[in-house]
């Protein structure tokens, strides 16, 4: 049972980054590889706080929102200046900064021994530590998540989101501040990352850099892409799906060593497959395929 | 000076040494529909693209009502009262024809994150209007069962179509319309004159690109002939014509 219900809590964790990265990458059109930076930087602030400031739960969290949102847009407004396929590599290199100084700033971050003994989280005088307890935090957090992903994407801002993936000229010359609303959407989502890594960080009451690489962005979007990019649902169904499928192939016997790497294949496989037969993901609307899309 | 509308002050802009726009200067009446004639590379869409602030011209300058335009983003300008066409056709083609006419309003308050959140029924109202005036915008101009198809579905003419709807929708003082007639069925350009000639009556302004002499003649007031760059000719449409100059250049 508790093993169904750490499954679910990790579910929940990456159903809050995929929707997140999903209003970036599938609304706005907007390819990040930093998604792991955000998650990571959140987790921290929020760790880092409560261990040395001994600061309530809900404060840190609060900080670690804040924190990362303007980050993201400290990082995203001059990313966002330049070409599409430049701001990838731009969200890669920040990726790698902020992997580099968790891992160095050892007086700080503890580096590559990472932070341990990450005490429960206390919300007015709720401890939550069973796994019941966190999958209803997490699970809170997640709702919380969609439904302001929802409003987003279903009001007019959403739809220029939508105008601007598809064509940023249309929709300046309809008089919309395409450069804003690009740091907007990218510090929304970096915010809601940290959610993700707040949650993270208690759960696991431990972090290190490890979780936090360019390998886990490239998880998220993979989870953003084969669920569906620019659809509310898809990144849901992605997460359950790349979430939940190394586990079967865990009941299908296979020792922990080969599951690994057959995990790495069968996620590549998958992504490959997708982007041939079905670029729009399984629920959504948006293909990367950017040149195809347009003309 | 009073009558002075719009006036653009000796523009210049090139591309890798090619001279697109070379000190060209023209102006515009309030209500007036000012057609822009010129041979191919004459730099009538570069004026467009330096109008709307899509370039930054290298000198001179684009005044609106007394107000300097020139070198502000294209989002400004469109908002400051220009709405455009594109030569190339731009619409968001994924989406309905109802969504690209919503995204041509100008300053919705649904557009603004905060509002969104915490002034939710203002901005849903404010949608709904604009809803109302979308459909019955596309009833005008007979659209309307298309609506909640994407964009991409409908004819070459139709989306020509859809594009000025979108300029009618933005409100607009001043309509840029690239070449809006150029391929399309003649029923359709009929209809869409129709609708181009009204716009005056609404206290619109046009400046129409249009190599159709037949289309500039039914309805322009005045005739700017550009070459190379720099206005050749002008005057009415017969006058322009008929100009030795714009002759002259027709054949070179
Ligand atoms: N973005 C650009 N980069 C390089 N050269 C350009 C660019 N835009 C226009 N030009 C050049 O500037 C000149 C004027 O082009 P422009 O498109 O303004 O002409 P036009 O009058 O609209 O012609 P047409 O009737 O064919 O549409 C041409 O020589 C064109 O090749
Ligand atoms: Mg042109």
């Amino acid at each position: 049972m508790e093993y169904l219900l750490h499954i679910l809590i990790l579910i929940g964790i990456y159903v809050i980054l995929a929707s997140s990265l999903n209003l970036i990458a599938g609304y706005a059109g907007l390819l990040s590889i930093a998604h792991a930076a955000f998650f990571g930087v959140g987790a921290y602030v929020a760790v880092l706080m409560g261990l040395h400031w001994e600061t309530p739960f809900l404060v840190n969290l609060a900080a670690a929102v804040v924190f990362c949102g303007i980050l993201g847009g400290v990082v995203g407004a001059p990313g966002l200046r330049i070409r599409d396929d430049y701001f990838v590599i731009a969200t890669f290199a920040f990726q790698v900064i902020a992997f580099s100084v968790l891992n160095n700033w050892v007086s700080l971050t503890g580096g590559p021994m990472g932070l341990p003994g990450i005490p429960q989280p206390v919300i007015f005088g709720w401890t939550v530590s069973s796994h019941w307890e966190f999958l209803v935090l997490t699970g809170g957090c997640c709702a919380a998540v969609l439904w302001i992903c929802h409003k987003i994407v279903t009001s007019p801002f959403g739809r220029m989101l939508k105008a601007i993936r598809e064509d940023e000229v249309f929709a300046q010359a309809a008089g919309k501040n395409v450069a804003a609303c690009k740091v907007l959407v990218f510090a929304i989502g970096a915010a809601m990352a940290a959610v993700a890594g707040v949650m993270y960080a208690h759960y696991i009451s431990f972090i290190d850099p490890t979780s936090f690489t360019v390998m886990e962005s490239i998880f998220i979007i993979s989870i953003v892409i084969i669920g569906g990019a620019g659809s509310m649902w898809g990144p849901v169904l992605g997460a359950v799906v790349l979430v939940a499928l190394p586990e079967v192939l865990r009941f299908v016997g296979l020792p922990s060593a080969v599951a690994a790497n057959v995990r790495q294949i069968l996620y590549g496989g998958a992504l490959v497959a997708m982007m041939m037969w079905r670029p729009q993901g399984l629920l959504g609307e948006y293909a990367f395929r950017k040149g195809e899309a347009q003309q | 000076m009073t009558n002075d509308w719009l006036r653009i002050d000796g523009l210049a802009k090139s591309f890798d040494g090619v001279k697109a726009l070379a000190g060209f200067s023209c102006s515009l009446r309030e209500g007036e529909i000012l057609g822009l004639l010129g041979p191919n590379g004459a730099g009538k869409t570069t004026l467009f693209n330096v109008i709307s602030g899509f370039l930054a011209p290298e000198s001179g300058n684009v005044v609106l009502r007394g107000v300097n335009l020139t070198g502000k983003p294209p989002h400004r300008i469109a908002t400051a009262g220009i709405a455009r066409t594109f030569q190339d056709l731009r619409l968001i083609r994924q989406l309905s024809v109802l969504d690209n006419v919503l995204l041509s309003f100008r300053d919705q308050p649904g557009e603004r994150l905060g509002n969104v959140f915490f002034r939710g029924k203002s901005s849903q109202d404010q949608e709904a209007a604009n809803r109302n005036e979308a459909t019955s915008l596309l009833e005008e101009c007979g659209l309307a069962e298309k609506a909640n198809d994407p964009a991409e579905d409908l004819s070459y003419g139709q989306q020509k179509l859809l594009s000025l709807v979108c300029c009618l929708a933005a409100k607009a003082d001043l309509l840029l319309l690239d070449e809006p007639v150029a391929g399309i069925a003649p029923e359709m350009i009929e209809k869409m004159l129709g609708i181009i000639r009204d716009l005056p009556n609404q206290g619109k302004s046009v400046m129409l690109i249009e190599h159709d002499l037949d289309a500039v003649m039914q309805v322009c007031d005045r005739v700017v002939f550009m070459d190379a760059g720099v206005k050749v000719s002008e005057g009415t449409p017969e006058e322009v014509r008929n100009d030795p100059k714009v002759i002259e250049a027709y054949i070179a």
